[in-house]
């Protein structure tokens, strides 16, 4: 018998592979015309790996190294467009790349998305204000490079800087490195990568394929983006009576929920999407008690997709239009947006309109703006408006132009061009909203702590809901009651940017769904439609909380009660803090107005791919 | 023992299987199950000790060789009386007056399905590892471990052979200390891969034994220099006219 490995117990494999931990791929996306993404091919990549040192060593990979495919390891520092459009073009000697994610952000910025965002989609084209289409007055995103949008051949991953990586570095320095222009010898540290990705060429293709009627097997090639929009009003409105209703008059409040990053699953999403996320949740608790003045009624909409060409706000228009939304476009009386409200140094923010629609006397943004700026007076935050002649930024709002214009103002922390330094990227975290805990302090005490952009986060959605209120019919004197509470704006910004699953959000969970609460910063990808996204199921039950009331009913009452009268309500059984000294909880109903309503292109639905 | 379940109720059946062709699977299958059994007693030892102390580990290894060594002694010559035993049974049922086989091709045979097993159930794991992108390295071991593996395993089976050969030779004769010599050499060359990865200190004296026991089994089944030179050169006519089989 032979005793194959006597010296140690480790197996054969062992010694020839190690498997790397905490890696992001690149995926594959389609639109109507093109893909974009990275992809491997079906039994994965293999490539000699080589550490690249500077944008001249590139050549090594490119020319003159001697044995191809390589395997191009890059400082976070390097991942810039140039190096990766070098290596996309010499696809035939790379065999992947792998990004070496540092542990803090880089101090100059990073976006790989357009500089343009949701360029074709938006409101402005060569019909309507085509002066202002394709950022021609004002490029939004002037740090993008686009590489999110760029197709390539070979797989990318993303690393932490960890062990792992050390191992990998130290395994190209032993083996792989040549020195004084000698050819490194055979056996050479190697990489395999896999992430084979089933789609290709463009959406139309795709949903053909997997739409093939004759296979006895038939497979799903590919899957649409999406997953529900949330929404929720002052006043219950009849969810089964479609379409218009007659005397409504609303104003919409919108922010979206959603943001991505280059690769798979990982979307913090910091300036871009959660401080307009939780300002409106904020605001939405500060106005629960004062509906009884109100004589519009206020909708609160978060929108999902809006990264991808406005999913969700596309649909909430044409689901209007086709009279499957509780309420139509006549309906709507004007739109205030919450986008990036991250408040720098100086606390202004801006007010952006679009000026096509402003022209037209009938719409009134005026009256919305000045609204506005009676409710921030005596606040610590400056409201202003930016020149007429600037177009909308990216916004839901676009959306609903397209349909028919409505006075609408967006609310940005930027006057031109972002001030987000990492908008759409893995970069947009807590660290770039300066959210700064000690780390002396237990996860208890960060949840309580007060830190700035907390409170400066408070005044912008005092300064949401006081402009609601007054929008929505409210009187001016009673302006001053609608304050936002901080001892709730701390811990949903530690929620969404620091880790999920923690005593306070733990308590507004149902049972049933306390283990979708994660254990990391919330990731805001969409993700495709069959998988419950994190942000969805966070916003809807912070919301039903924040603006429901608690009915004195138990549990299978509770669950009952969602059955009878699901047009007006939604009833949801929440755990409830925990006793002192005790693992049980005091759980009990909560009944509010919160619904969700599928956010998938219309493209999906009339099976129009191309347009 | 399982080989001494076997031998009564089966002499008959075992020896008509022999009868036209000898089948390397049987004894094969008896080298499995000595293998099924040593493997069974070092599992358990293995869970009931301390799984943390590497000295511990590896003399439980050392153990499970050695243990599994004498098990597969045994089994070649619980094999070997069950050849016995059908060779008599096939005696009295045929009107022949010889042996309707020989023994030394039964011995051959025998070391051929044992060497095969074992030369298996060695290499097939490391096969299966080594069909990957990857070869061994990349924690600083020697890459010579494949080819050392094989060259090893190649030696193992033909060792197999030349210790049937002169395993049955010496029970015929009952010659106890060749026996015995044969259990010897068989320890040796596994303690021997305990030497690993210094993969000389284990290949060139599993090479020189090898030499040794064909040599040995050269001998022991009738060969000699002149034999040899008459084979070669194709001229040796008992060999022919012993192969010339009776339509």
């Amino acid at each position: 018998m032979i005793c194959s490995y006597c010296v140690s117990s480790n197996s054969v494999g062992n010694k020839i592979y190690i498997n790397l931990n905490e890696t992001f791929p690149c995926v594959r996306l389609l639109n109507a015309t093109h893909q974009i993404g990275c992809q491997s091919s079906f039994a994965g990549d293999v490539g000699v790996v080589h550490l690249l040192e500077s944008e001249e060593n590139l050549d090594w990979v490119l020319g003159s190294g001697p044995n191809p495919p390589y395997m191009v390891i890059l400082e976070s520092t390097l991942f810039t467009r140039p190096i990766m459009m070098k290596l996309k073009h010499g696809s035939q000697r790379v065999a992947g790349v792998v990004v070496v994610e540092p542990t803090t952000n880089p101090p100059d910025g990073f976006s790989p998305h357009t500089s343009c965002p949701n360029e074709n989609t938006g409101v402005y084209s060569e019909s309507y204000g085509p002066s202002y289409a394709h950022c021609n007055v004002t490029v939004w995103n002037p740090l993008g490079t686009g590489l999110s949008y760029e197709e390539f051949d070979f797989p990318i991953f993303s690393m932490k800087d960890s062990n792992d990586t050390e191992v990998l570095r130290r395994c190209y320095r032993e083996h792989n490195r040549a020195v004084n222009g000698s050819t490194p010898q055979y056996p050479l540290c190697a990489m395999q990568l896999f992430s084979h990705m089933s789609a290709v060429r463009d959406t139309a293709t795709c949903m053909r394929r997997s739409e093939i009627p004759f296979s006895l097997t038939p497979e799903e090639v590919c899957d649409p983006l999406g997953d529900e929009n949330v929404w929720a009003s002052t006043k219950p409105l009849n969810n089964t009576a479609k379409g218009h209703k007659e005397g409504e008059s609303v104003v919409i409040a919108a922010a979206k929920m959603d943001s991505r990053s280059f690769f798979f699953d990982v979307a913090p999403g910091a300036d871009g999407t959660a401080t307009g996320l939780v300002a409106l949740l904020a605001a939405a608790n500060a106005l629960r008690n004062a509906t009884a003045e109100l004589n519009r009624t206020i909708l609160y909409t978060f929108f999902h997709g809006e990264t991808f060409d406005y999913i969700g706000s596309s649909r909430m228009v044409y689901d209007m239009e086709n009279n499957q939304f509780a309420l139509d476009l006549d309906n709507v009386h004007s739109i205030l947006e919450v986008g990036q409200v991250a408040l720098g140094s100086n606390s202004r923010l801006w007010l952006h309109s679009d000026p096509v629609s402003r022209r037209n006397s009938s719409v009134n943004v005026e009256k919305l703006a000045s609204n506005l700026h009676l409710a921030a007076a005596g606040l610590n935050i400056s409201l202003e408006e930016p020149n007429v002649t600037q177009p909308l930024p990216p916004s839901s709002l676009q959306r609903f132009l397209r349909a028919r214009p409505i006075p609408g103002v967006v609310i940005e922390n930027h006057q031109a061009s972002f001030t987000n330094k990492y908008y759409q990227s893995i970069f947009d975290n807590a660290e770039s909203l300066q959210l700064n805990y000690s780390p002396n302090l237990t996860a208890e005490e960060q949840l309580e702590f007060v830190t700035d952009a907390a409170k400066n986060l408070t005044e912008v959605a005092t300064a949401v809901a006081r402009g609601l209120y007054l929008q929505a019919g409210g009187h001016p004197a009673g302006m001053n009651a609608v304050q936002a509470d901080s001892r709730l704006v701390r811990p949903m910004l530690y929620t969404f940017l620091v880790r999920g699953k923690n005593s306070w959000s733990e308590q507004l969970v149902s049972p049933e769904l306390a283990s979708q609460l994660k254990d990391r910063p919330t990731n805001f990808y969409i993700g495709v439609h069959q998988q419950m996204s994190e942000p969805r199921f966070m916003v809807q039950t912070i919301l039903a909380n924040l603006t429901g009331t608690i009915v004195n009913v138990t549990k299978e009452n509770c669950q009952k009660q969602k059955e009878d009268e699901e047009d007006l309500y939604y009833y949801q059984w929440v755990q409830g803090p925990l006793r002192p000294n005790s693992t049980e909880r005091d759980s009990f109903c909560v009944r509010s107005g919160v619904r969700r309503f599928a956010a998938k292109s219309p493209a999906f639905v009339l099976r129009e791919y191309t347009s | 023992l399982l080989a001494c379940f076997l031998a009564d109720p089966a002499p008959v059946s075992a020896g008509l299987g022999f009868l036209t062709t000898p089948d390397p699977g049987v004894p094969a299958f008896f080298w499995l199950v000595s293998l099924l059994l040593s493997s069974l007693v070092w599992f358990i030892s293995v869970q009931i000790s301390n799984k943390e102390s590497a000295a511990q580990q590896k003399g439980l290894l050392i153990f499970g060789v050695v243990l599994s060594v004498l098990l597969q002694e045994t089994f070649r010559f619980g094999y070997y009386k069950l050849l016995k035993k059908a060779n008599e049974g096939l005696l009295t049922l045929s009107q022949e007056e010889t042996m309707p086989i020989s023994i030394r091709q039964l011995a051959y045979v025998s070391g051929l399905g044992f060497g095969f097993m074992s030369g298996a159930f060695s290499v097939v794991n490391i096969l299966a590892d080594s069909a990957g992108p990857g070869t061994i390295g990349i924690h600083g071991d020697s890459q010579h471990y494949f080819l050392s593996s094989a060259f090893m395993t190649m030696a193992i089976i033909l060792l197999h052979m030349f210790w049937g050969v002169v395993f049955f030779d010496a029970c015929e004769k009952r010659c106890w200390w060749a026996v015995g010599l044969v259990v010897i050499v068989h320890l040796l060359v596994s303690c021997l891969t305990f030497q690993n990865p210094d993969y000389t200190a284990t290949l060139v004296p599993a090479y020189v034994i090898l030499f040794g026991m064909g040599v040995w089994a050269f001998y022991t089944a009738g060969g000699s220099l002149r034999n040899l030179k008459l084979c070669l050169t194709c001229k040796d006519k008992d060999f022919l006219l012993s192969n010339h089989r009776p339509r």
